[in-house]
């Protein structure tokens, strides 16, 4: 099936090329951060991670939601849902390959990776997050590419494939949840000990992945004609509908555990995010306001039936969407895992512009193996004609 | 799907079983090496100063400016080419700061202001259930038979999650090449300097404790920060404990920290 992606219009191509050029400029900027050490970031010794370990935990969200196509379609029988499973799958591949890229990019000795798996230390949550974030590629890279395989010779699956696709949908919870503990078991980081984090990361990534994999669902009407139906439209945007209530609901729960018991150490983090914090060039308050008047918004259009199944309005609901979580998982919580320091003050992290180069770079290598891996899916789809919706959809 | 193509895809496909096979066979032969030398094939000297628990008392009363403390600093500093970067990516080891900013947990104003404007030493607790080694995907930080947290500078890949998992802020990251802030004169041949993308901090000087010498902060101090097993009811550290209170830097945490400060 790879050949493929060599079939394809200029337009295409260009895409590609476009992709291309900016992993080279991204990639030039990384080689002179290897010579030169992480020095070239905005991190200090008090805030020691920032906007690469940002991108990564918000990406295993985006990794994880596949699970909500999968897990309607598979536990429920959703089975409007299976013409576009394919889509999430492949989302989530490029999602994993962007977080495994912002861990290599994030360390010091990248070269030495592989004493995580030579000097396997089960105690470490790292090192389980490094394992299952791997499974999880190789799950969703082995059932995406066998069903697709099945659809193009008209076959139905494997029945094995089935038993990959349950133990899928258990694991994408798992990463994310794995990924939650990186944070929420280090003492003496209050914004990160709460046992709500791990919950908190997978509402939010259960309502922004999906979010996003309708956004570039809606794309591909524009680009490539295919069209996923408007059932699976109003279903998908149910489901980020009741993730973005529940997540907004377990921010507010953080909010009452700090504000009503009082306690200082709850209450700065919160405090500082929200620009409250007293520190001397901190820009991140009203980033953090933008976010939530975002949240609030995208909420309302979401849960009002007329709004929601506006056509024209939901891509924009969804845009707002996803630039509110980002921000809060994206920016918001390293910044606040960071402040206040050990020593109770509050410094000031800003990512460099080699920092952001780098990160977009990695967001193109993510959009350029989705777009190879869907353009397989479409082609495939087109052979066997079910590109075109079934007649009554 | 023709004939060739498909013979082809099958040696491919074996092509890569074998290969991987081979770095998983290998990578198994390195797990069993390692465990080999984990197996007591290192002897503690004889000269080396014993102990089960290390632990530091510092009596902050003999610190009163900061003057005081930059002998100490100074000792520690240079042994172990610890470079002076100015700056939020700084590299230290040993250093001090007001009361409020060592001890937490403590917020109320009202302390005597000699307490209060006095500074105190900060650096790695060598705690015994430390949080740093818990998070280590590399067992890179460990804690010793002695009760030491060590750091291998050759395996640490640079993850920085010690760092995040420290609570007392005691570690330092290489985010440049260190020893370009190093004078080739100043460079001390006894002890390894660093290579950039390394997290560093604190030994407990285990290098001279092995020779069974004090720690350089300890000889450096004229007495006012001591050192000794804490397990052993006739050492220093436990008169000086059993004499004077003292107090631990956010003990509620659970981490266990073995720098005790007499107020």
């Amino acid at each position: 099936m790879l050949e493929k992606v060599f079939k394809g219009s200029p337009k295409y191509y260009l895409w590609l090329g476009f992709l291309l050029t900016i992993i080279g400029i991204a990639a030039c900027v990384y080689v002179y951060q290897l010579m030169y050490g992480l020095g070239i970031t905005g991190l200090t010794r008090d805030s020691s991670w920032g906007f690469y370990i940002a991108q990564f935990t918000y990406l295993v969200g985006v990794a994880a939601s596949a699970v909500m196509l999968v897990l309607p379609a598979y536990f429920h029988h959703y089975v409007k849902f299976k013409r576009v499973i394919i889509f999430g799958e492949f989302l989530a591949i490029g999602a994993v390959i962007m977080c495994m890229l912002f861990i290599v990019v994030d360390m010091g000795q990248p070269q030495r990776v592989l004493n995580v798996i030579l000097h396997p230390t089960p105690g470490s949550v790292l090192f389980w997050d490094a394992t299952v974030l791997s499974g999880y590629l190789i799950l969703n890279a082995v059932i995406g590419w066998t069903t697709l395989e099945a659809e193009k010779v008209g076959m139905a699956p494997p029945k094995w494939i089935k038993y990959l696709v349950y133990l899928s949908i258990i694991w994408a919870f798992s990463i994310h949840t794995v990924t939650a503990f990186l944070y929420a078991g280090l003492p003496g980081r209050h914004f990160w000990l709460t046992a709500i984090l791990a919950a908190r990361f997978l509402s939010s990534a259960f309502c922004s992945g999906p979010a996003i994999l309708l956004l570039l669902i809606m794309l591909l009407k524009k680009v490539a004609g295919f069209d996923c139906g408007k059932s699976v439209i109003k279903t998908l945007t149910l489901i980020i509908t009741y993730a973005m209530c529940l997540n907004v609901f377990f921010f507010c729960l953080e909010l009452f555990t700090a504000f009503y018991s009082g306690i200082p150490s709850h209450q700065h983090p919160i405090q500082y995010l929200f620009g409250f914090g007293h520190a001397e060039g901190a820009w991140i308050g009203p980033w953090m306001w933008v976010a939530a008047v975002l949240a609030l918004v995208s909420i309302v259009l979401l849960v009002v039936p007329s709004f929601r199944e506006n056509m024209n309005l939901l891509p924009w609901t969804l845009i707002l969407l996803v630039i509110a979580t980002w921000i809060d998982k994206g920016l918001g919580l390293l910044i606040g895992g960071f402040n206040p320091t050990p020593f109770e003050f509050f410094t000031v992290y800003t990512p460099t512009f080699a920092e952001v180069t780098i990160s977009v770079g990695i967001f193109a290598v993510g959009a350029l193996v989705v777009s190879i891996l869907w353009k397989i899916a479409l082609e495939v789809k087109k052979e066997n004609r079910s590109f075109d919706l079934p007649a009554g959809e | 799907m023709n004939a060739n193509r498909r013979y082809f895809l099958k040696v491919a496909g074996l092509s890569t079983f074998a290969l991987t096979a081979g770095v998983g066979a290998s990578l198994a032969k390195a797990a069993a090496v390692n465990e080999k030398v984990g197996e007591g094939s290192y002897k503690v000297s004889e000269k080396a100063v014993h102990g089960k628990r290390f632990a530091m008392v510092i009596d902050t009363r003999k610190f009163q400016t900061e003057e005081d403390m930059l002998p100490v600093i100074e000792a520690c500093h240079k042994f172990h080419n610890v470079p002076k970067i100015d700056g939020p990516k700084e590299i230290k080891w040993i250093w001090h700061d007001k009361f409020h900013h060592a001890f937490v947990d403590d917020t109320s104003p009202l302390i005597p202001d000699e307490v209060k404007n006095r500074p105190y030493f900060l650096l790695c607790n060598h705690c015994s259930n430390p949080s740093c080694v818990r998070v280590c995907p590399t067992k890179a930080t460990y804690l010793t038979s002695q009760n030491l947290v060590a750091i291998d500078y050759h395996r640490c890949v640079g993850c920085r999650f010690c760092m995040a998992a420290c609570p007392y802020g005691s570690r330092s990251f290489n985010f440049t090449d260190p020893r370009q802030y190093i004078k080739p004169e100043d460079l001390n041949y006894q002890y390894p300097s660093r290579m950039r993308g390394v997290v560093e901090k604190c030994t407990f000087c285990a290098e001279r404790l092995e020779n069974g010498q004090m720690p350089l902060c300890v000889e450096a101090s004229n007495g006012a920060i001591l050192f000794g097993d804490l397990n052993d009811p006739e050492s220093e550290v436990r008169k000086a404990l059993a004499e004077n209170f003292t107090i631990r830097r956010k003990p509620a945490l659970g981490t266990d920290p073995g720098v005790y400060y007499i107020i």
